[in-house]
């Protein structure tokens, strides 16, 4: 085709910078005047915490080597293991569970979906204890699948004090912030796209694989590191169903108000703070859009 | 182009079908039609007029309504989901894969039909060639232009040998310049190829001129089936004649084989009686004071180049649109007489 000359690419237009005039010298001082207020209640409210909190973990009789040997105790790297475990099984089984939901609320339309989608959302307001409270009155020793179960004759079964009932709990309150986003995203999907793989021969599942997806892939991402971000720092819930449930957030309270260890619970927490923030670091570079740490 | 890329010709049969949407909106009267094997059929009309909701029923991304039957050659395909009817699809918006390159995006259908590696690659190479795309073979979508966007959606829906290529408006989103450019292209490709196509645009420069035949369609119904030419020059009633190129009306009065419209009286056959005519802008010509049949004033003159686009008022009836000369000095007020020739006057029903 020779008359395409003018057929320019969409996007990548070339950026047009103002050329740099004589006027514009005072201007890094200005900037730096204006940054001035927000740096300050960076530096008091961000900075100045985090720097004590790290100098606190050197500080016990060990030093700074407490940030190695902290891990060293197997109390610890147990807890450290097991509440990764159970945040990826979270998030797994959290992302898995709003996909499937999130799609067919955008696509179906049906009398109650408004009032549905309000019910899903609802538990985004409930803190971590109502949570586990409503964990142990669904699994707990007077809960409801206990009851049911010692009924049907099969003993009475209860798990709302363990590893389990905290899975059931996080699951059921990350799912809400997951659904939403891929409500958003899925919204957005063009469905010409899947009309496209459709008329090339591709079957109901490859069109999920090859093109929703894909397209769904930053939403669940950012969702996913919310999710799991969230996991691995959640307290209240474990705090309500136990006390010698064993998470990283329930062993950093209980070194610091039992023990007292005051050292070893800051150098635990500077090592739970790294290590979330290093998995939504991945998640970002993998998803190339901003995932913002929350929880 | 090479003998490897002519396809089959499938001639295409719809059954009276209709389609009611769900909360009872008629989006399409049931229609008979059938599209001759290697055909293109231009399906043309306003919005919402069903031209989108057939296409979509040929494809099997709709069911047409009980009673309805969707015939690819011998073979029933009513209860075929798209999937499995091998057609081709272009779109308004391209629809391209954002997370495929280019050729990934044309192979995606060899892909899923299971075609070796090597086959697959040769027959995108050669597809992307055919396009002139093969320098972009290895690009992201969003390194293309909107013109280069479309040729890769056409190659991505030919290089499966598709039975139908179905178009829908695939050069509204596309500025004139290039809308003109890709226009010629698809027209060498379609009459290269030989595949039966069906194209829906709402644009009649692009029916005429891409057309075998256009069905014109309002409110879910057709209002003309026919050649570019039988539609221009024949129209099947007033709707047709107004939606295809600029149509003047004329009232006359017939009367004993004559004809009289304003002051001048032509010969003419047909019933008595009041008359409503029809007559195309270059079929109205300037004459004199003393052959002219309408006098009027100008009230507009637009130059366009190759000619002057005259409005003209006439003493009564509706204002008439007639083609000057380019070079013609007429303008606003000026006084002018037309001659109407009357084996081109169009009486409609």
């Amino acid at each position: 085709m020779s008359a395409c000359v003018q057929d320019r690419p969409l996007s990548h237009r070339p950026a047009v910078r103002p050329p740099a005039g004589p006027g514009r010298t005072g201007e890094p001082l200005r900037l730096a005047a204006l940054l001035a207020p927000a740096a300050a209640v960076f530096a008091a409210f961000f900075l100045l915490p985090l720097v004590r909190l790290i100098l606190i973990g050197a500080g016990g009789a060990e030093g700074w080597s407490a940030y190695l040997t902290t891990l060293a105790d197997p109390g610890h790297l147990d807890s450290l293991l097991s509440t990764l475990a159970l945040s990826a099984g979270v998030t797994a089984v959290t992302l898995a569970v709003s996909t499937v939901a999130g799609l067919f609320l955008v696509r179906n339309h049906f009398p109650g979906h408004a009032l549905l989608v309000a019910l899903l959302t609802f538990p985004l307001a409930f803190p971590g204890v109502v949570i586990g409270f409503m964990v142990i009155m669904l699994a707990g020793r007077q809960g409801l699948i206990g009851t049911i179960t010692q009924a049907l004759g099969g003993g009475k079964l209860v798990f709302a004090y363990s590893m389990a009932g905290l899975f059931l709990g996080y699951v059921y309150f990350s799912i809400p912030r997951v659904i939403l986003t891929v409500m958003a995203a899925a919204e957005k999907l063009d469905p010409r796209l899947e009309e496209a793989a459709r008329s090339l021969g591709a079957a109901p599942w490859r069109v999920v694989a090859d093109v929703i997806l894909p397209a769904l892939k930053p939403a669940l991402i950012s969702a996913g590191a919310l999710c799991f971000a969230t996991s691995m720092g959640a307290f209240g819930t474990a705090f309500t169903l136990a006390t010698r449930i064993n998470v990283l957030p329930m062993t950093i309270y209980t070194e610091f108000t039992l023990q007292a260890n005051i050292a070893a619970a800051a150098a635990l927490s500077v090592l739970l703070g790294l290590i979330t923030w290093a998995a939504l670091a991945v998640a970002r570079s993998v998803a190339g859009t901003s995932v913002a740490a929350a929880g | 182009m090479p003998d490897s890329f002519h396809l089959d010709a499938v001639p295409i049969r719809l059954e009276r079908c209709g389609k009611t949407f769900a909360g009872g909106a008629r989006a399409l009267e049931p229609l008979d039609l059938t599209i001759r094997g290697g055909e293109t059929i231009v399906f043309l009309g306003p919005s919402g007029c069903g031209k989108t909701t057939t296409l979509r029923i040929i494809a099997g991304l709709e069911n047409p309504d009980p009673g309805g039957r969707v015939l690819f050659g011998e073979e029933d395909v009513t209860a075929l989901p798209i999937e499995r009817r091998n057609v081709g699809m272009v779109f308004q918006s391209y629809a391209l894969f954002p997370n495929m390159t280019v050729a990934e995006n044309v192979a995606y259908g060899l892909k899923v039909r299971k075609i070796a590696r090597a086959d697959r690659a040769r027959r995108v190479e050669e597809m992307l060639d055919l396009m002139h795309l093969g320098e972009f073979a290895g690009r992201r979508i969003d390194q293309l232009s909107g013109g280069q966007r479309q040729r890769v959606a056409l190659a991505r829906a030919l290089v499966v040998r598709p039975r139908v290529l179905l178009l829908d408006e695939p050069l509204t989103a596309l500025d004139a310049k290039l809308r003109d450019s890709l226009r010629l292209e698809i027209d060498r490709l379609l009459r290269g190829l030989g595949i039966t196509a069906v194209y829906v645009t709402h644009d009649q420069g692009e029916a005429m001129a891409l057309g075998d035949r256009i069905v014109v369609m309002a409110k879910g119904r057709v209002a003309q089936v026919g050649t570019p030419r039988e539609i221009y020059y024949q129209p099947a009633d007033g709707f047709v004649a107004d939606f295809i190129g600029t149509m003047n009306r004329l009232g006359g009065m017939s009367r004993g084989g004559t004809l009289s419209i304003g002051a001048a009286t032509l010969p003419w056959t047909g019933p008595d009686g009041a008359v409503e005519l029809l007559v195309r802008p270059e079929d109205l010509a300037l004459a004199g004071e003393a052959d002219g049949h309408l006098a009027g004033t100008v009230a507009a003159a637009v130059f366009l180049g190759d000619r002057t686009r005259l409005v003209v008022e006439p003493a009564d009836g509706p204002a008439l649109t007639v083609d000057a000369a380019g070079r013609s000095e007429l303008g606003r007020g000026d006084r002018v007489w037309l001659r109407v020739d009357p084996a081109r006057l169009l009486a409609v029903p």
